[in-house]
């Protein structure tokens, strides 16, 4: 997995509440199967204005103008500052996946989805929780100062505006130690093998018909 | 000390390792796996060298992509050719892991959270989580069940664990008995309206209260499921007589005498008296009407007999920037009636509602009438090839056929529009599923989530209607 430890990146502000996770990547592009080359159709339906087909090429695609990531200013960015409940919906880790791909390394809103926030932990992408007056404040900062910038500082749990001001965030020690190794969650857990083994046996034993019912082909 | 909640129990249980920094390595006893989230999953897999920890913890069936009009051909008649590679790479994988799969035409394939109940594979008690956000429906038996990402997918794939945390615990106590025509998915759209799409965030939700206890085991699934669209990714009911009924017998269920040690088990499976809930939210359900949404996110919903929202009676600038928002996609008026709303398309199934008892609920409104004729199709699918035999099997087909529906082959289908079954741009649709979000049912499709009554009263009326109408003539 991708380390994340500081990333400083030009904001693209998403003014609007619960986007979904169909909003960030629609459904015709979960066909694929493989975890890279959703960038192009992140947030599909509003940033083109035809209807997107999975495999297509998007360079001719007519584009919404009006949608952030389509003005010149925002093209570049890597910050995604967005509204309450981010990511809620279907549990696709293609969210995070599109989101990484076209290029974003941290999202910042007042508050997320419980699976999406997590999905994007295992990307290297880090979901930071700032409360809605602060986000508030950033959106008003993003809209005055064209190329705004955001510094996100994950060893010291802040992130840091143009002037300097600061602003704490939370994050899981757990999370935060394996985004700043780039620790894969598998490798970790097979440390564990012997507890699972442990458990595993008294589980066995005390809820049998929960082992063996399903036999594999 | 204070007693425990359904959750304290069904989470302690399952902990392998509690780490000093709150996170927990949580046992999982059952993954249903599908071709959708899945792929990717398996590869990782295979990059790595590594094998399934457990392969009788895992079921697999193809729902998703899968066509639901004659699908004699099999997989290589599937026509769109990113859909079909991708049901057969879930064929590909699960033959090389050695998982069972129930195939696109194995009379048992369906949509995985209709599937893992009618098997016995879903059992109170267990741990299930599915590359999916409804699977919290799995915990109408109280199991602690809930969607995953694929990364976790090949983790519990990999290790047979999960790496978690404790959530919080609600309460939804629901009293007082719901009114004729009134079912759990109106139930359990008003509680959505309540608490709001993100209300439920952080939380585990269990259903409790006198009514649930009335609530057949498809209803509770029906309210389990939609848990996500408040934000819980877990929603529970507690087992009771009603649990154990449904589960006996079952072709994965315990038998003989693991039956009644598993029984006797489960009798534990309930929140103690004394427990401490962090919120408890209370719902009157003789007070609820049939439940229709308006707009574009599964909250915004009203009774059948309201007008669609205006945004100048509302104070929250985000809110009211929500509202004009959904007017626009969804061509309403504010102060509109929902009643006045035309519809250009009918769905029944999905996870939410494609068992056997919403079947009958439907047949029962078309029974005797005709789809209006400015519907421009509408069409019934089952949520497994079980239900539709057992459909098949007390006539219901006939009475969908002959009043106008379609009668379909199982599968996702309409829900979400990864196989044909779509909306047009601008069309309207009365849907049994669980997300009316933008563009969900297809590019610029207009979604509205109501009951299997609801939608079959609204094809035969053309726009909704107050299906209790239709039941006292």
């Amino acid at each position: 997995m991708n380390k994340f430890i500081q990333h400083c990146g030009i904001v693209a502000p998403l003014d609007r509440a619960n986007v979904d996770t169909d909003m960030i990547i629609p459904k015709q592009f979960l066909k694929s199967i493989k975890r890279s080359g959703f960038g192009v159709y992140l947030f599909d339906e509003i940033r083109y204005l035809d209807e997107g087909v999975a495999d297509q090429d998007c360079s001719n695609r007519p584009l919404n103008d009006d949608f952030i990531l389509n003005q010149p200013r925002y093209v570049q960015s890597s910050v995604l500052l967005a509204r309450v409940n981010f990511g809620c919906g279907s549990s696709r880790e293609h969210a995070p996946w599109a989101l990484e791909d076209f290029g974003f390394k941290s999202v910042i809103a007042p508050s997320f989805a419980d699976i999406f926030y997590n999905n994007c932990f295992k990307n290297g992408l880090l979901p930071v929780v700032l409360s809605e007056k602060i986000v508030e404040q950033l959106f008003s900062e993003c809209a005055a100062t064209e190329g705004y910038e955001l510094k996100v500082d994950l060893e010291r749990q802040v992130v840091v505006t143009p002037s300097g001001e600061e602003f704490a965030f939370e994050v899981e020690a757990f999370r935060k130690h394996c985004l700043i190794n780039g620790l894969d969650d598998i490798d970790l857990t097979m440390q564990s093998v012997d507890d699972i083994k442990a458990y595993e046996a008294k589980r066995k034993g005390e809820a049998p018909w929960l082992f063996g019912a399903i036999k594999g082909n | 000390m204070a007693g425990k909640t359904l959750y304290d129990k069904l989470f302690d249980a399952h902990i392998v390792r509690q780490n000093d920094d709150g996170s927990a390595l949580l046992y999982i006893d059952l993954q249903l796996l599908h071709e959708v989230t899945s792929p990717q999953a398996f590869e990782g897999l295979r990059l790595a060298g590594r094998k399934p920890w457990r392969v009788d913890a895992n079921l697999a069936t193809p729902d998703h992509n899968v066509p639901t009009t004659k699908r004699d051909g099999g997989v290589s008649a599937i026509v769109d050719p990113i859909s079909r590679i991708q049901v057969q790479t879930l064929d590909d994988n699960c033959e090389d892991f050695g998982i069972l799969e129930f195939k696109m035409n194995d009379h048992r394939q369906g949509i995985v959270h209709v599937v893992g109940p009618e098997q016995g594979a879903t059992l109170p008690g267990a741990t299930v989580v599915c590359g999916d956000s409804h699977t919290a429906t799995h915990g109408a038996f109280g199991a602690l069940a809930h969607g995953i990402g694929t990364s976790e997918v090949e983790h519990v794939l990999a290790t047979q664990c999960l790496i978690t945390r404790k959530m919080k615990n609600m309460l939804i106590k629901v009293e007082g008995d719901l009114g004729l025509g009134v079912t759990a998915k109106d139930l359990v759209l008003h509680i959505i309206g309540v608490l709001g799409t993100a209300g439920g965030t952080g939380y585990a939700i269990e259903f409790g209260g006198a009514t649930m206890a009335k609530i057949s085991m498809e209803g509770r699934m029906t309210i389990c499921n939609m848990a996500i669209e408040a934000g819980a990714r877990v929603g529970m009911v507690a087992v009771d007589q009603i649990t154990i009924d449904y589960v006996e017998g079952r072709p994965f269920a315990p038998k003989g005498a693991q039956w009644d040690q598993a029984k006797a088990a489960w009798a534990d499976l309930h929140s103690d008296v004394d427990a401490v809930f962090d919120t408890v939210v209370e719902i009157n359900a003789a007070a609820i009407i049939p439940q229709v949404t308006w707009g574009t996110s599964p909250e915004m919903v009203v009774a059948v007999d309201a007008k669609v929202p205006n945004p100048a009676n509302e104070s929250d600038p985000v809110k009211v920037d929500g509202i004009n928002r959904a007017l626009v996609y969804m061509g309403l008026s504010a102060d509109q009636l929902i009643t006045d709303i035309k519809l250009d398309r009918v769905f029944i199934g999905s996870c939410t509602n494609s068992r056997i008892e919403d079947m009958r609920d439907a047949a029962k409104v078309a029974q005797g009438r005709k789809v209006a004729a400015s519907i421009k199709e509408a069409i019934v699918v089952p949520g497994s090839g079980l239900v539709k035999a057992q459909a098949e099997a007390e006539g219901l087909d006939k009475i969908f056929v002959a009043a106008g529906f379609q009668w379909r082959e199982p599968g996702c289908s309409m829900c979400l529009a990864m196989n044909p079954d779509k909306l047009e741009p601008g069309e309207h649709c009365a849907s049994t599923s669980n997300r009316n979000f933008e563009g969900r049912q297809g590019n610029g499709g207009r979604t509205h989530l109501v009951s299997p009554a609801m939608a079959a009263a609204a094809a035969i009326k053309g726009t909704f209607v107050d299906v209790r109408e239709m039941m006292e003539a």
